[in-house]
């Protein structure tokens, strides 16, 4: 499925690896966080990118003491109603200081992109045959906001911030 | 666009260009994803939290719109523009709800997107009014003029209705999250009764500085409890960051398996008060800090919007009235107007409850005719009640007469505030797809019994509150006299609960005997109210006999009437 970056397609470069399969020798693997944690060890030998993902139930705590190596961190989305993933992307990026990428998967919305990326969410997998403009547009909708935004925002006021992506 | 914006002395918060900026940008956003849903690119469900999180519904017979009025303050303008949406897009009139809000009930789809733009042309909007977001927050309706007030609550209203808008984090919470917040000792605006309750406050620990003591986990529905204490001080510059705290915490923990156990109260319920908060000081020792800090700057910016009207030194005395008006203008003046804090200045509450009418219903044309009342005499500024009524906050007792006459003429002067026929009722089967029962009809029965304001004087202050199902929108928990229709067998029946209230001393009332038919509510209440007359202690209020008395002797003498 398409992956988009910025409001832009982009190349995946990560394939996902079930628990029972072995990794590959090459290239991003994204693997479960109980397998993050089960084979610590060994992961540390493997020099290839990291990445785990993480489920919609689990805050990002559970993963804060295993981040070391890790450079793509995968957040489900079970059902676009269900907002825990914000607080989990939230957490990743302002409390537990990931640098790396952040990944929304499962049912999201364009209209839901920009709090994604507000959130600190990077990159999000969208259905097979979206319109990408669509989530583009979505993208732009807002040039301000009354919160603080991960990242990017620049205070007007405590309440009020422009978006970078206005000016 | 032609953009009004409120004018004249009203205290409202004007907006500036970022605020306009970004309820147009709302519009637009809104506009596209209306097309969108039209032309078949976005599923019914998944349209649906996005119309909701612009107030629009779909109920029974047509799509509704409800209309934020942001903690119940409204300019005239903003008034006039509420009637001519109401004529434009309704059928020429609106309905005020418990929540301060206004709907619209006929609204069309391929319309709804001009029907924001035009509350956008004077700064209005219906971000929020549903959904599962936090919500338009609530306060007092005499907030900035009760004579009772400590604090002025509506600076922090503003401050959590920017806060709140289109927040990233927290637009898909498990449920809704309503937050009410007073500056009085005398709860006007049910705080225990909410997700979470503010009340204004200077530290109780004497360090002088403001902030609010917070109450969180209370709501009524299927599952009625009332609010715990969170903190007894947070000091403003910390209450973003632990109200962040705790929606993180709920975001992060609320049961999302089950609707009915999704809101805040359940979590705090499950997790005990004690766990509860653990966690959400855990977040609060983190979050607080420059990053989430209050600036005192800010607040003091926001509360210039807010500086009191430009009152006369006295506005003078009730004029005394003579001949046939006298005793009704005497009664109205009792029931439906209170002093404020300014001299010779009166709130004057216009009852939207007429004798066998529908509770919060007006018409585009009264709304219009309240407009200019305000304008003449209320410094173009108008609030609206959890009660369904409206309010002139500022009115000079001396033109109490010319006042009381116009508000007659427009059938606004039902002598009742806060009396037998103040009914609060929710739409119920008439309009809401989740209603047993209608509650309309009801109340009108109920106002039509006891319509004769000399009897409602003399019964004194009751709030009958009425709602069609068990999500109790029209609060009937805390009615001193509940009714909650339920459906037996496909018959709308009604259960009668007493000794609810929604103040500082808020209890959920207590079921009064079995579910009775539509037909037979009216003479139920009457007994109910004749048990009280006879058995009141002088100067008792009817929640005070009921809490005296007990639920049981009521139960027992309605046996033994029948």
């Amino acid at each position: 499925m398409p992956l988009i970056e910025q409001g832009e397609i982009v190349a995946d470069a990560w394939v996902e690896v079930a628990d029972d399969a072995a990794l590959p020798a090459e290239g991003g693997a994204i693997i479960s966080l109980a397998r993050r944690i089960a084979e610590a060890e060994t992961l540390r030998g493997r020099n290839q990118p990291l990445g785990v993902r993480i489920p919609p139930a689990t805050r990002a705590e559970a993963l804060a003491e295993h981040l070391d190596g890790v450079q793509l961190v995968v957040v489900d989305f079970p059902k676009f109603r269900d907002g825990r993933g914000f607080t989990v992307a939230r957490d990743l990026k302002e409390r537990f200081g990931f640098k790396g990428v952040v990944r929304a998967v499962g049912h999201v919305l364009p209209d839901q992109y920009g709090f994604l990326v507000r959130c600190g969410v990077d990159q999000v997998v969208i259905p097979e045959g979206a319109k990408v403009e669509t989530w583009r547009a979505a993208l732009d909708s807002f040039t301000g906001a009354y919160q603080t935004s991960v990242g990017d925002d620049r205070p007007l006021s405590p309440l009020k911030r422009l978006l970078n992506k206005a000016g | 666009m032609t953009h009004v914006g409120p004018v004249g002395h009203a205290a409202i918060y004007r907006y500036d260009d970022f605020d306009r900026r970004f309820v147009q940008e709302r519009v637009n956003q809104f506009r596209d994803q209306a097309d969108r849903r039209l032309a078949g690119e976005l599923t019914e469900d998944e349209f649906k939290p996005l119309r909701l999180m612009n107030g629009l519904y779909l109920q029974l017979h047509a799509y509704m719109l409800r209309v934020a009025i942001p903690y119940g303050v409204l300019s005239s303008p903003q008034l006039r523009a509420l009637a001519e949406i109401g004529r434009k897009y309704d059928k020429g009139y609106g309905h005020f709800t418990t929540r301060q809000n206004l709907q619209f009930n006929w609204i069309k789809l391929e319309e709804a997107a001009d029907a924001l733009q035009a509350l956008a042309d004077v700064d209005m909007h219906a971000i929020q009014t549903s959904g599962n977001c936090v919500r338009n927050v609530t306060t007092d309706q005499f907030a900035g003029v009760a004579a009772d007030e400590a604090e002025d609550p509506r600076v922090y209203a503003e401050i959590l209705r920017q806060w709140s808008s289109l927040h990233p984090e927290f637009s898909y919470l498990p449920r809704k999250f309503k937050i009410a917040i007073t500056g009085s000792p005398n709860d006007r605006a049910a705080i225990k009764l909410h997700d979470v309750g503010l009340r204004v406050l200077r530290d109780p620990a004497g360090s002088g500085k403001l902030g609010a003591e917070v109450w969180v986990g209370g709501g009524q529905g299927r599952a009625p409890f009332v609010a715990k204490l969170g903190r007894a001080f947070v000091p403003e510059e910390d209450l973003l960051a632990y109200l962040e705290a705790i929606l993180r915490v709920y975001n992060a923990y609320g049961r999302r398996d089950n609707m009915q156990k999704a809101r805040i109260k359940i979590l705090v319920h499950e997790l005990g008060i004690t766990e509860f908060l653990r966690r959400v000081d855990e977040e609060f020792e983190r979050l607080k800090g420059p990053r989430y800090r209050l600036d005192e700057a800010v607040v003091a910016d926001i509360r210039r919007h807010f500086a009191p009207v430009p009152y006369d030194a006295d506005g003078g005395a009730t004029p005394v009235l003579s001949g046939d008006e006298a005793t009704a203008f005497a009664r109205w003046r009792a029931a439906n107007v209170v002093d404020t804090r300014a001299p010779g200045y009166v709130a004057v509450t216009l009852s939207l409850k007429p004798a066998g009418g529908i509770p919060g219903d007006m018409t585009s044309d009264q709304m219009d005719a309240v407009a200019d009342l305000a304008d003449k005499h209320s410094f173009s500024e108008i609030r609206v009640t959890h009660a369904q009524n409206l309010v002139l906050p500022y009115v000079r007792a001396a033109e109490l007469a010319d006042v009381w006459r116009a508000l007659d003429k427009l059938k606004l002067a039902e002598p009742n505030i806060g009396l037998t026929g103040d009914i609060i009722a929710c739409p119920g089967l008439d309009y809401c797809s989740l209603a047993n029962a209608r509650s309309i009809p009801l109340a009108q029965a109920i106002s039509e019994k006891f319509a004769d304001p000399a009897r409602q004087a003399d019964i004194g202050e009751l709030h009958v509150k009425i709602s069609g199902c068990i999500n109790a929108c029209g609060h009937h928990h805390v009615g001193h006299i509940g009714i909650l229709g339920v459906d037996k067998k496909g018959a709308e029946t009604y259960q009668i609960t007493l000794g609810g209230r929604a103040d500082l001393d808020a209890a959920i009332g207590e079921i009064a005997g079995p579910a009775v038919d539509a037909e037979q509510v009216p003479a139920v209440i009457e007994k109910i109210i004749e048990i009280y007359l006879r058995e009141r202690s002088p100067g008792e209020r009817f929640v005070d006999a009921v809490a005296r008395l007990g639920v049981k002797h009521f139960k027992e003498s309605l046996r033994a009437a029948d």
